[in-house]
């Protein structure tokens, strides 16, 4: 089975992955010239205001305010609820390579600034049955085409996007919870205190793409990352995965990519047996999963373990 | 509607009838409050008032002095939320289902059961701002309302119900309230203005009892359908999710029964207070009341056993999948203590004892009724709470804490002061209203409009 994705890889990596950052930059760059535009037309940035701002190697330079680009912190509220245009991401996990390194987990944790309690994505030892054999499974949230925490939120604070994201625009949201009841699959967590956020600042611009700042009373969840998304990236999750388990890309183009090989999402589905979680709820979940089948490691329960990281 | 007769006043003379109207007014109108019932009062307050303490703390700190996580994201304020609305229920059962069925011994009720229908649904809509994340943003849902959610549809039937039933305690008081306007001459000036104020210049004339009949009539007939409807759309904020134990077809039937059951607790309860406590009420709440009572609620208890018998017998004969472990949990896991006391003090003792002449006496039927109260608080908790701890997903990679769910001091320092606020304003209207119906005791034992127009409306 394994010998499908080497093929996959030869004849498709290179091309379709150009194709998906290409079109995922144009995406970004839409982004910031729509940005830009909203600018002008507000009027209120005065042209060459200088801000002082700290590089990477720890100098303080003055720039112009107009320079800094914003786009990586996600867009405005309004802008977040209509999704990246043309787009329909999808993802497929493949539990035959998952073996509990949880690099995706603590990508995830340290990009949304999230603590120990709070798991945007968890990794579960699931066992179907007491014969059968144990496997993990990373779940993140499934962007459910039919969502039914979307379906019963009473104020539109959670909503799914034309490009099949489903976000929560923690401004708006009441903190109800009746979308954490609704969700079959767990995948909501809620900041019962004062958020712990370091890094933060939190009278910063709220982006429902980013959920940061992170807001106490309001409930979050996996968000598919669209910031990085806008820029052409993959998620965290999926580029932090040292053994290739999560693909990510576009149902429209049928590419998707774990960062290392590009293959086609419908040729891989049908090849691996791809099947949905749940799929008898009828939510329509936009994450696919490959069963776990020839797995790549034996399954050893110690989450402690030092995973190795895959040579590249 | 047009059918509403005035009572036949040529059963009773007028020298008899004005008579009893004057001993009517000196038993029922409200009197100050006795050693008893000033620690009751004291009592209640301190309660409620823990519970505003804590709740102020809970603005402060978030959610998180609760002990609800992201599992056992509803917890016991939503149980009691559930609990305000069922016991709420019960206004429009005695007030309006006895009214439309034209049972003639409801008179001296009719006022306490509206009373305890409109303190618990205020209480409701109340526990419910309490148990959200972000109370500041409670005009969002008028801003952002969604018809598609159930909760904005049980923001509807709530606020309603609350106006009907607000309507129904208020239109037959204002006879009363006149009463206690033109009688109740030594009390306190803020007291003789709100009776003037909140008598809207009531003169006790037959046309105006007319006018107020008719409006009963018209809000009996309302207040059924949107009384269904309050428990029906709250049992839908369970069913209309995917989880075992509330995925039922059977939800909106079984908590609108067990809804009248407690209705039906609630006022025996409080008839019994009355009837025991306060010289003289006994003449109007009798034995025969609580006889009758008794008997509602056996026909009641058995219509909820029914509901019951269909929310477990039937998944438990299947055993499905996800509920089989739920359903274990309730009968023989950690939650079983609690389910088979409920079940058998909250249900099947009672029907086995009121259904005897002797468990209809007063104060064994003040004690059933007291199980079934406590019973359905605890029911509610049994169906919020362990359907959380049996997600589809196994419950991994969580705090310890979240694993369980023990409500914390706080937590229950707020219901505890919800129940007690409901408590005082119940306790409030007896203190200052007539909490039986002088005119329409006086009008079951056949005195006339026109009698109470002459005689009442001196000064």
């Amino acid at each position: 089975m394994s010998d499908i994705h080497e093929d996959l890889k030869d004849h498709k990596e290179e091309p379709n992955r150009r194709n998906f950052l290409k079109l995922g930059a144009l995406a970004a760059g839409l982004a910031v010239t729509g940005a830009g535009l909203q600018k002008v037309f507000s009027g209120s940035e005065k042209p060459g205001e200088k801000v002082k701002v700290l590089t990477t190697d720890g100098q303080l330079v003055e720039v112009d305010k107009n320079h800094l680009d914003h786009s990586c912190c996600g867009v405005p509220s309004k802008e977040a609820r209509q999704g990246i245009p043309g787009k329909k991401f999808v993802m497929v996990i493949d539990l035959s390579r998952c073996r509990n390194a949880r690099k995706c987990q603590k990508a995830c944790q340290k990009h949304h600034h999230l603590p120990e309690e709070d798991k945007w994505l968890k990794v579960f030892k699931m066992q179907d049955a007491p014969s059968t054999s144990p496997y993990w499974m990373p779940k993140p949230c499934l962007h459910c085409d039919k969502p039914p925490c979307v379906k019963v939120c009473p104020v539109d604070a959670t909503f799914k996007r034309s490009d099949g994201i489903v976000l929560i625009d923690n401004e708006r949201c009441i903190g109800c919870r009746f979308c954490m009841a609704a969700c079959p699959y767990s995948s909501r967590a809620f900041n019962w205190h004062k958020p712990d956020q370091p890094g933060v600042d939190e009278a910063g611009a709220y982006s429902p793409e980013t959920s940061v700042p992170r807001k106490i009373g309001t409930v979050e969840k996996c968000d598919f990352c669209p910031d990085m998304l806008r820029q052409g990236k993959l998620p965290h999750c999926v580029s932090a995965c040292p053994n290739g388990v999560f693909y990510f890309g576009d149902m429209n183009e049928d590419i998707i990519t774990n960062g290392d090989e590009t293959v086609k999402f419908s040729q891989l589905i049908k090849d691996k047996a791809g099947y949905r979680y749940l799929e008898g709820l009828g939510t329509e979940p936009s994450v696919y999963y490959l069963p776990a089948a020839n797995r790549q490691f034996p399954f050893k329960d110690n989450a402690e373990e030092k995973p190795e990281v895959k040579k590249s | 509607m047009a059918d509403i007769k005035e009572v036949d006043s040529k059963a009773i003379s007028e020298p008899e009838a004005i008579a009893m109207l004057h001993q009517l007014n000196e038993d029922l109108l409200p009197k100050k409050f006795g050693i008893r019932g000033t620690l009751w009062v004291i009592l209640l307050l301190i309660i409620a008032g823990l519970g505003v303490i804590s709740y102020i703390s809970q603005l402060r700190n978030g959610l998180s002095i609760t002990g609800m996580g992201d599992y056992v994201s509803w917890g016991i304020y939503i149980s009691n939320f559930v609990f305000f609305v069922a016991i709420s229920l019960v206004g429009s059962l005695i007030t309006a289902v006895l009214y439309l069925l034209n049972v003639p011994w409801r008179a001296p009720i009719t006022r306490l059961a509206e009373v305890i229908a409109v303190a618990a649904i205020m209480f409701a809509g109340l526990i419910i701002i309490v148990d959200m994340g972000r109370p500041d943003r409670i005009h969002h849902l008028f801003l952002y309302g969604r018809i598609q959610s159930p909760i904005v549809w049980d923001i509807i039937v709530v606020i309603t119900y609350m106006t009907i039933s607000l309507l129904l305690l208020y239109l037959p008081l204002l006879p009363g309230i006149s009463f206690c306007r033109d009688r109740l001459t030594n009390v306190p000036k803020w007291q003789k203005w709100m009776y003037r104020f909140l008598s809207l210049g009531w003169k006790n004339k037959p046309e105006q009892y007319k006018i107020v009949k008719r409006s009963i009539a018209i809000l009996c007939v309302l207040i059924v359908p949107v009384a269904l409807s309050i428990h029906t759309v709250t049992s839908w904020l369970f069913a209309t999710t995917f989880r075992p134990g509330w995925d039922s077809t059977n939800f909106g039937a079984y908590f609108v029964s067990g809804a009248f059951m407690v209705g039906a607790a609630g006022v025996i309860a409080g008839m019994f207070i009355l009837y025991r406590f306060f010289p003289r009420y006994d003449q109007y709440i009798t034995k025969k009341h609580f006889d009758r009572m008794g008997k509602l609620l056996v026909l009641l208890s058995l219509i909820y056993l029914y509901f019951n018998i269909n929310e477990y017998l039937v998944p438990s004969y299947k055993m499905k999948g996800e509920e089989a472990n739920y359903l274990h949990e309730l009968f023989s896991g950690d939650y079983a203590p609690m389910f088979w006391s409920v079940q058998i003090f909250g249900m099947i003792i009672p029907i086995c004892v009121v259904i005897f002449k002797k468990g209809r006496k007063p104060l064994p039927l003040f004690i059933i009724a007291s199980m079934v109260i406590v019973g359905a608080w605890f029911k509610r908790f049994l169906i919020v709470i362990p359907t959380m701890l049996h997600p589809f997903l196994p419950m991994q990679e969580l705090p310890e804490k979240w694993k369980h769910y023990m409500p914390t001091l706080q937590e229950w320092s707020i219901t505890a002061g919800s129940l007690a606020g409901a408590l005082l304003v119940i306790t409030f209207f007896v203190r200052y209203f007539p909490i039986i119906s002088i005119w329409e005791v006086a009008e079951e034992k056949g005195i006339s409009h026109k009698v109470i127009y002459e005689h009442l409306n001196e000064q």
